[in-house]
This record gives C-alpha cells, structure tokens and sequence, in this order.
C-alpha cells in the first residue's frame, strides 16, 4: 500500500494530481494480492462454480422422472386388473399397492407418495358403458404444483393409451385419429441440462461479480483504511478502477473455467464463438461489479453491503432472469422488472450462444442492454463516490 | 450467568437493530422478496407466443388454430408459410411452440387416417416448452371429441391441499424457510467474524462468559431474526395471499425453533472456521446456495439423482420445508411432525458441538 500522506505536507510539484497509470497499477497490485491471499476469494472464484453448474445441472431435473404414486384398486374385474397392470409398467411411474385408501392418503401427506390413482368398484362396469373414465379418480399432491401437474397428465395419457389399445385389440379404429408428434429444436431429448447450465453460469458470474465487490469498499471504510487512501492523491478513476480491474479479470477466468467445465466435464454443447461469449461476459461483469461497488460505497459496512447484494443481484439473477422461470408467465408489472436485471440478458445471451449459435438478433439487444446497465450502475458508483469521498 | 448471558444478547442485538440502516436491511429485504418472488415464481405457461405453419389450409386445421388462439396460454399467434420462416422464427425465440400442420391434414382427418401433427418446441426452454405442447395436446383431444370421435372419457382428478394446483401456496411456504435461512446464518456466521475483525472477541474471551454462553450469546439472536423474519412472511403470506394454514401456530414455531437450532449451528460452524467477514460470507454462501437448490423447493427431491438424495438427507432445509407445507397446507400433527423435528435437532447438535470444540481450539 502506498504511504499515508495527508495532502499538506506533500509538496505540490512532486505529486501527480491528474489520472496516474503508475498509481492505478500500484492499486491494483494491493487489490490483487488481498484477492490471491485470502483462500475465499478463491474459493468463491474457482470452486464454487463447479459446484453450482453440477448441482444445477444434475440436481434440478424439471423433466419428472418417474414418480411415486399409490394405487388401490376395489374392482376385480378382468379390466381393472388389466388396466392397474398398464399403470404399473409405465415408465413414468413407479407404482405402490396399497388396500385402504386412507394408509395412502396418510402417505401422501407425508410426501412420500405423489399422487393416488383409485380405481372405483364400479369401474369394470362403467368401462362397458364407455364411461370408464368417471370410475377412475386420481389424487395429486397439490402443495406440489408442479409434480401435481405432471401425475394428472401422465395417468390421462396411460388412459388414452390404454383405451386406445384395448380398443384395438377388440378390432376397433383408432380413436385418436392425430397423430401428434413433439419435437423439441436445439435440444432433441429435451434435457433441462442443456439450458439450466448455461442459465446458471449466468447466476455464478452474479455472484463472483457482485458478491465479491460489495465487500470490497465497504471493508476499507469499516477498517479505515478508506481514510488513510483519501488523504493521498488518489483519483477517483484511479480508486475505483482498481476495485474493478482485479475482480474483471478473476471473474473473466472463472468464465472460462465454466465454460470448460460445462463443455467438455459436462457434455452441454457450445454451438457460438468464444469470442463474442467473452464480449458478453465483459459487459456481464461491468454490471454486476458496478452494482456490487455501488451497494459497497453507498453501504460503507460489509454486513449490511452483504445483505443488499444478496437481495439486489444473487436472488434476482436465480428468480426473475428467466433461468428458471419463464418471464413471459409473470405479471406484466414484475417482467418489466426484470428489464433492470443484468443476469436476464447474459442468461439469455449464454443460452442463446451455447444452444442456438450466433444468432446476432438476440446478442446485439442482449449486448446493447447489458452496455447500457454497465455505464449505469458505473456512473451511478462514480456520483456517489465523489459525493461520500469530498 | 444467565444474567450475563441475557446481557449479551441484548448487546448483540443492538448491534442488529441499533443503526436505521441495520433495521431497515433486516425487514425491507424479506418485504420485497414476498411481494415479488410469489408472482415470479410460477411454471406455469401464460402470455406465450405460437408459430403456426399450415401447410393444409383445410377446415380442421383453420378450426384448431382459432381454437388454440383461444387458449391463455397463447396470447400472440404468428403465421409463417415456409420451413425456412419456420427456422428462422424459433432461432429468434419469436415464440415458445411452434405447430405444423402436414399438407392434407384436414382431408386425412375426414377420411379418418392418421393426420400428421408436428409440434416444435424451443430447447432452450425445454420445461415451458413441454407444458406449452401439453396445451397444445390439449386442444386437439377436445376438438377431436366435439367431432364425433368415440367419446375420450377423461379421469376425475382432485388436487389435495391445494385444489386449483396456485403455485403460490407452494412458493409462499418455501420462501419462509429460505428467507429465514440467509437472514440466520448472516447474522450468526458474521457476528462472530466481526468481532474478530474488529479485535473485540479477544475482550469477549478475556470475559467470565465460557465459549458456551459466547456461543449461545451468538446463536440466539440469530434465532430470534429467523423466527421473526419467518413470522412476518407466514404472517403476509396467510393474511396477505389468502394461503390456508391448516396447522397450529405452535407447531409451526415449534418447526421454526428447531430449524433455527441447526442453522445457528451451520452458522457458527461458518464462523468458527473464518477470521474475516468476507470468509464467513462467503461460507455462508456455499451452505446456503447448494441446500437451497437441493432441498426440493425447485424440483422434488425424489428426481435427484442417488447422490443428491444422500446430501438432502444432511440438509435442515428438506426438512424444514416440509413441515412448513404440511403446517400451511396439509393439516400436519405433531405425529407428523417428529420425524422431521428430530433429523434437524441431531444436525443443531452436531454443528452446535463441532462449532463449540473449534472455538475451545481456537481459545487453546
């Protein structure tokens, strides 16, 4: 660290008081060797992202696989029998017998079972009638919408598929004349993977972005050193530049590192150029460590600097980007929202780049808004700093 | 002691709730957060867009088109009249779904064949996009029974807990227990490292208090942020967004104090182990994301693959959250409840001794 010298003993000739390379490159050695020195820096920077893209990526698994439902049937008819069978060897089902209804029910609540499919002591007559399906009732899991979701549909689909079978084996038409195929683009097995990965490199470079930095000011003023990099002649440039330039090129590394990690340990493909990833990511950061630095400087205590970057960037980055849930549901209110937030337009940016290709009509407005928040969340730190430092 | 103790407290919570600022970044936060994230949080489909490309121009599929423009979860249709546009219209991410029809489908659908339906989803969006195609699928079953086709006798199905499957009623629940967490663990993984920073916990350890009362000193007024914090979300979230709480009120501060043990300890642990309040901040964080993802709150637990499953079993938050459902939403008993109460006590035992034998280290 340069020496402390209040500002009238230092001889007016002898000190540069204009932008200075040599100081600024000074800064950012000290600003370097606190990052390099204290292992959670690093922790954060190469660790951490390993962690999240497999926990994300082999963890979250939106495409239900099997789930567990009890089933009780009260028909002993040749069709019930048949048609519990069909439940049992579906794929999207892993099937528990049970007798009472109630013993289910119980099971349910405690979340070990998903739903109930209850085959009705009148079904095997109904079936006759045509009406088999008002004997069948299944009951979901609603505190678990999703899941919920998916158990109706896939005990309506082995339904259909049932009745479309037996009604073949009777000689009869097929009832469902379309034949609907589903074919997904960019991503034919429809692994969640493939864009949850891209998507939460997205919500890592947030936090190593602007976690790291909302520390960093603040700790100089709760420590008080602040005071004593005042009273040299520091520009504001230079202060503010050495904050940055340290944490661009840690962040920028560990980009890389997610990029290899998620490409080659994780088998997502990467369909654009590495070059305009890097320029994605470059505006990426500036978001994300000017709002870090802004929350830092306007803060001044680590505690506090913490708890608003949680609040302003990780939690919005994982909630309102996109990433996980689709903008295009929310309330008109909150998706104009999510027009402040920079890890919608990386996140977008990152998908688009490693399932799409180049696709220049989504980067150039994902490039334009992420410049555009950048000179914001900069200048805003830049006022305010020159405000707090006079 | 115990006087001491209660001094000590009280001294940590000045510390919290002293400063304008530090009471305004302990309830404004968790504010937000319950006015925004319950109406982002939704995977449901609305408002998407769909690509139509038909080739066939028949009855049947003029029929559908206008059907599926019906639907809320398409609000835009967009037509397109070649495979290229068709490309070229996904790339762009001009819509979620895209639904081709084959050149004579309304005529092989008359003659009752197999007509060629494709529908196309965005991979990027893989989740929404296979909700939108079910719409899709939807649709079609409806309009193939007006017209005559046997009958499709569909299922009863009744949702349990939450008849009209509002993913609010599950957001709500989770984000008690997630908000709680950071609020916890900030308060009792920093404290101590502040203390530290600030060369104030050699005063402490020079004190009669034993590491134990400095260590209770430090774990319950984190608990009393968690349990507060907590109340004030179950609070908006019953009164606030008409979510039933079908249980007890003591029940569920009985799950919140249990859960606030094994976080107090999480976080001591954290502390024990960090000389700067960046250290403790950043351990916080990488407890905090990783059981957050893995507690079932954004997909079930039961999907995970066997690993994942064994790390939920040492998580507090797949516990917590259960019992925070079962509470709000699914009449829970107090029978219901131990099997998840005691899981978490043995995890606060565990952290809380380990934390406690670091600092007896760290003092020797």
């Amino acid at each position: 660290m340069s020496p402390v010298r209040p500002p009238e003993a230092a001889p007016a000739a002898a000190v540069h008081h204009g932008f200075s390379w040599r100081r600024l490159l000074a800064l950012c050695r000290k600003e370097s060797y606190q990052i390099v020195r204290d292992p959670s820096s690093i922790l954060v920077a190469f660790i951490m992202p390993v962690v999240l893209l497999f926990v994300m990526g082999y963890a979250v698994n939106l495409d239900a696989a099997a789930v567990r439902i009890g089933l009780v049937v009260d028909d002993s008819g040749r069709p019930a029998q048949d048609f519990a069978r069909s439940l049992m060897a579906s794929p999207a089902f892993e099937v528990h017998p049970g007798v009472s209804l109630e013993a289910l029910k119980a099971r349910l609540a405690l979340g070990q079972l998903r739903g109930i499919v209850v085959l009705q002591s009148d079904f095997s007559t109904r079936w006759q009638q045509g009406q088999g399906g008002s004997a069948i009732q299944v009951l979901t899991d609603g505190a678990e919408p999703n899941t919920a979701n998916f158990v109706s549909a896939y005990a309506q689909g082995v339904w259909m598929q049932w009745q479309q079978d037996s009604a073949a084996d009777a000689g009869a038409p097929r009832q469902s004349p379309v034949d609907l195929r589903q074919r997904a683009w960019f991503n034919p097995s429809t692994v969640s993977r493939n864009y949850l990965v891209p998507g939460s490199i997205a919500v890592v470079m947030t936090i190593i972005g602007a976690l790291l930095t909302s520390l960093v000011v603040a700790r100089e003023w709760e420590r008080g050193t602040m005071e004593a990099l005042l009273a040299t002649p520091v520009t504001r440039a230079e202060l503010l530049l050495s904050k940055v330039l340290p944490y661009y090129l840690l962040g920028m590394a560990a980009m890389l590192m997610c990029l290899v990690v998620a490409v080659w340990v994780m088998g997502v493909p990467f369909r654009g150029s590495v070059g305009l990833l890097m320029g994605e990511s470059t505006l990426f950061l500036g978001c994300a460590l000017g709002l870090g630095l802004f929350l830092s400087t306007v803060f001044r205590n680590q505690f506090n600097a913490a708890q608003a970057a949680l609040t302003a960037a990780f939690l919005p980055a994982l909630m309102l980007s996109g990433v996980v849930y689709e903008i295009a549901s929310m309330p008109q209110a909150l998706q104009w929202l999510t027009r402040l937030i920079p890890a919608r337009y990386f996140a977008n940016a990152l998908q688009t780049l490693f399932q799409a290709g180049n696709v220049g009509a989504l980067l150039w407005p994902d490039a334009f808004f992420l410049a555009l928040l950048t000179c914001f969340w900069l200048g805003l730190t830049a006022l305010k700093a020159r405000r707090t430092l006079d | 002691m115990l006087q001491r103790l209660l001094r000590l407290i009280i001294k940590e919570l000045q510390a919290l709730l002293g400063t304008r600022q530090g009471r305004y970044m302990l309830v404004m936060p968790v504010l937000l957060q319950t006015l925004l994230f319950p109406f982002a949080a939704t995977l449901e489909v609305r408002n998407a867009s769909l690509l139509i490309y038909n080739q066939d121009g028949g009855q049947a599929s003029q029929e559908l088109v206008q059907r599926l423009a019906r639907t809320a979860a398409f609000t835009q249709l967009l037509q397109v009249h070649s495979e290229g546009e068709l490309a070229h219209a996904i790339d762009q991410q001009q819509a979620l779904v895209a639904v081709r029809f084959g050149a004579d489908f309304s005529r092989r659908l008359q003659a009752r064949q197999a007509a060629p339906l494709q529908v196309l989803i965005d991979g990027r969006r893989s989740n929404s996009g296979q909700i939108a195609a079910n719409y899709v699928a939807e649709v079609v079953s409806d309009y193939l029974a007006e017209q005559g086709a046997p009958p499709a006798s569909t299922l009863s199905v009744r949702n349990l807990y939450n008849p009209n499957l509002d993913f609010k009623w599950h957001v709500l629940p989770c984000l008690v227990a997630i908000i709680t967490t950071i609020g916890c663990l900030m308060v009792t993984a920093l404290s101590v490292a502040r203390e530290r920073e600030e060369g104030t916990f050699e005063q402490l350890l020079v004190s009669p208090l034993t590491p134990a009362y400095i260590m209770a000193g430090k774990a319950i007024p984190g608990m009393v942020v968690a349990m507060g914090q907590g109340s004030l979300i179950a609070l908006v979230a019953h009164f606030g967004y008409g979510v039933p709480f079908t249980g007890q009120v003591l029940q569920l501060l009985a799950g919140m104090l249990c859960y606030g043990l094994a976080l107090a300890g999480v976080g001591l642990f954290i502390s024990s182990i960090s000389n700067t309040q960046q250290q403790a901040f950043l351990g916080v964080f990488a407890f905090m994301v990783p059981a957050t993802i893995l507690s079932g709150y954004v997909a079930p637990i039961e999907n995970m693959p066997t690993f994942f499953q064994w790390l939920a079993v040492l998580n507090p938050l797949s516990y917590f959250i259960p019992i925070l459902k079962g509470v709000f939403l699914k009449h829970y008993l107090w029978s219901d409840m131990f099997p998840r109460l005691w899981p978490m006590l043995l995890i606060a035992t565990f952290t809380l001794t380990t934390a406690l034998r670091m600092f007896r280290r760290h003092i020797a």
